[in-house]
């Protein structure tokens, strides 16, 4: 028996997001008496793969060749299905990221397995099946899902579960690719990444801005509040909509949800649609010139004001603090 | 050309959701159903690589009886035909499983789902009918080209994005983007009403994940109001009360 769990990187590095999964599956293998097993695919160095061990994996396979440099969904879920089973795992855990989610549900139906996907706590284990907590109805609500498989895929929300440390002696080993030819269907053209910006689905610390702001020539505003603390920039549908930020910000029902520390809305209404992807914020700040806007509702940290006048201050304020801490 | 649309019947984007007593069923009394924002758009762009009798469009359904006016919007906004499967959809497992049978010897050219449905939010038939179907799946795009069999498609990911290219059939998830949303017009929805819907039986199934029960989020406390004039104590609260930055 093991907990295997797989473990995503951009251009060879992890991220925060990977030793969440791995410190959950840990949790999980912990509760279960039993071994983590982290299975990773790519170019990655010696070093980065044990690094697994900070976070508890007492062994980590690596799986690489020149194939499987760009992810493939199908080929991915044919070495993830392959390891395990060989190493017997009775669960496997992903990230719940843009590539989690095109690769889990094929290695659910692949190993037969029960598949919760969302998921933003620890399983309870009852006998065979486990019991997990995951969001539905985007954001408006959660569900207790049990999983009755042989096997369970669980893939895990970005900012669900904290990072900890469990150092063990992880050991590496390479593995031949289980991929079969036929997977080889896609072939990836090109990847483009904003690199110098930080990733809003797994962001800490998010600012966010509506028609509140006018136009796009004032966005300026809110990118440097933005960079005083370090955060992702977000915007609500209208402005996305009106092209004066790019879809990929848009958050909210039929965009995308994040579940950041801090969520810092300016001149943004507070719709239903906009809350549903926002609302598991653990701290949400509100900053509107009409007190009645809804979003005050629910809203932990309220300022009424002039956007154009309250966040260049809220920047200073920012770098005051950060200069002084 | 031949397109398959997965379309999914959920509670319109307004509804605030609440469940029965015991917390095991969504209370769907007084919920207005619609079509799935992102199968609007899925079903859109196929709409868009049809133009011109450049093929057909079947859009497919799994739900119960009720759900036919959801299948006939489609059918409006400008489907040829659709199939429902007559099933309550238990899960993505479930659901993926009945497409796929459908689906399996019709040599469908590409199967188009939205990136996800608002009630469950799985972002799973796609993938999951890509595995039945051993077709490839790419999940969540925001872009989609077509020159002759071969389709170019960017996907959204962390940060960025990823521009695939795929030879033969294949299945998409679409999200914003991918296509501007059909609004039907007068002639789509007097058409939509004699369009043939085929109605099949469903396909029995072991299940292997049951919703136990529902929770609505634990609502915040009170919200704390701080003086647009002293922006500072903000930052306070958020260091030593929230303790968040
Ligand atoms: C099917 C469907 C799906 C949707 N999905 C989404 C979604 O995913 N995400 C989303 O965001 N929306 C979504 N919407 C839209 C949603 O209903 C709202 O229309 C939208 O969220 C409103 O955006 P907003 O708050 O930026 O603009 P508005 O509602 O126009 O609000 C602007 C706010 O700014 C304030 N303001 C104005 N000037 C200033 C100033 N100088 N300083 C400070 N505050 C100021 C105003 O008081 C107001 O509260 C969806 C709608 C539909 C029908
Ligand atoms: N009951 C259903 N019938 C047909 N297609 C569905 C159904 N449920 C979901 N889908 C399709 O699968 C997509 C993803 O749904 P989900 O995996 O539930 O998030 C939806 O956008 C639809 O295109």
């Amino acid at each position: 028996m093991s907990v295997l769990v797989y473990v995503e990187h951009a251009e060879g590095k992890f991220k925060k997001s990977t030793f969440e999964v791995v410190s959950y599956a840990k949790a999980i293998a912990q509760q279960l008496n039993t071994n983590l097993v982290a299975l990773a695919i790519g170019n990655l160095s010696a070093e980065q793969l044990s690094s697994l061990g900070t976070y508890g994996a007492q062994k980590v396979l690596h799986v690489n060749d020149a194939q499987l440099g760009t992810f493939n969904a199908q080929a991915y879920t044919s070495i993830l299905s392959d390891a395990a089973q060989k190493e017997g795992a009775t669960v496997v855990v992903l990230a719940n990221s843009f590539s989690g989610k095109g690769l889990a549900p094929r290695l659910a139906v692949r190993l037969k397995a029960g598949l919760a996907s969302g998921v933003v706590a620890l399983p309870t284990i009852q006998g065979a099946s486990l019991s997990v907590k995951r969001t539905a109805y985007s954001g408006k609500a959660f569900a207790h899902v049990k999983l009755s498989g042989a096997i369970n895929v669980l893939a895990l929300n970005a900012n669900a579960y904290p990072v900890s440390e469990q150092p063990v002696n992880a050991e590496v080993v390479s593995l031949a690719s289980s991929a079969k030819p036929t997977d080889f269907k896609t072939s990836v053209k090109e990847i483009v990444r904003a690199s110098d910006k930080i990733s809003l689905p797994e962001a800490d610390l998010v600012v966010s801005a509506g028609r509140g702001m006018k136009g796009p020539e004032n966005w300026h505003l809110i990118e440097e509040l933005a960079e005083s603390l370090g955060a992702a920039t977000a915007c609500s549908k209208p402005v996305s909509d009106a092209g004066w930020r790019p879809h990929e910000e848009h958050v909210g029902q039929t965009g995308i949800s994040v579940s950041p520390n801090l969520y810092i809305a300016v001149g943004i209404s507070g719709a239903i649609q906009h809350l549903a992807g926002v609302s598991s914020s653990k701290t949400i700040v509100v900053i509107n010139k009409d007190p009645e806007a809804p979003f005050f509702k629910v809203a932990d940290y309220g300022i009424v004001g002039d956007a154009m006048e309250v966040v260049p201050q809220l920047t200073a304020a920012m770098k005051a603090y950060s200069q002084n801490g | 050309m031949k397109i398959l649309v997965c379309i999914s019947n959920v509670p319109d984007t307004t509804t605030k959701i609440t469940f029965n007593s015991d917390n095991t069923e969504f209370n769907a009394s007084g919920v207005q159903f619609i079509l799935n924002p992102y199968d609007e758009i899925a079903l859109s762009k196929a709409i868009d690589l049809c133009e011109g009798g450049k093929g057909t469009i079947t859009v497919i359904h799994v739900g119960e009886a009720s759900t036919e006016p959801t299948i006939r919007k489609a059918l409006a906004i400008g489907a040829d035909d659709a199939v429902r499967i007559d099933a309550a959809p238990s899960d993505a497992y479930f659901v993926a499983y009945q497409i796929a049978a459908y689906a399996k010897d019709k040599n469908f050219d590409m199967i188009l789902t939205g990136r996800e449905s608002i009630d469950y939010n799985g972002a799973q038939v796609a993938a999951m009918l890509g595995e039945f179907l051993d077709l490839p799946s790419i999940s969540i795009i925001k872009k989609l080209d077509l020159n002759g069999n071969k389709a170019t498609l960017s996907r959204e990911i962390e940060g960025g994005k990823e521009v695939v290219e795929v030879d033969g059939p294949f299945i998409a998830s679409c999200a914003e983007g991918v296509a501007e949303w059909k609004i039907p017009n007068m002639r789509g929805i007097m058409s939509a009403r004699t369009k043939p819907l085929e109605v099949l039986a469903a396909q029995s199934l072991e299940t292997l994940s049951v919703v136990e029960k529902f929770e609505t989020p634990t609502p915040r406390g009170a919200v704390k109001m701080v003086d647009a004039a002293n922006v500072a104590k903000l930052v306070d609260l958020l260091h030593n009360e929230a303790k968040v930055i």
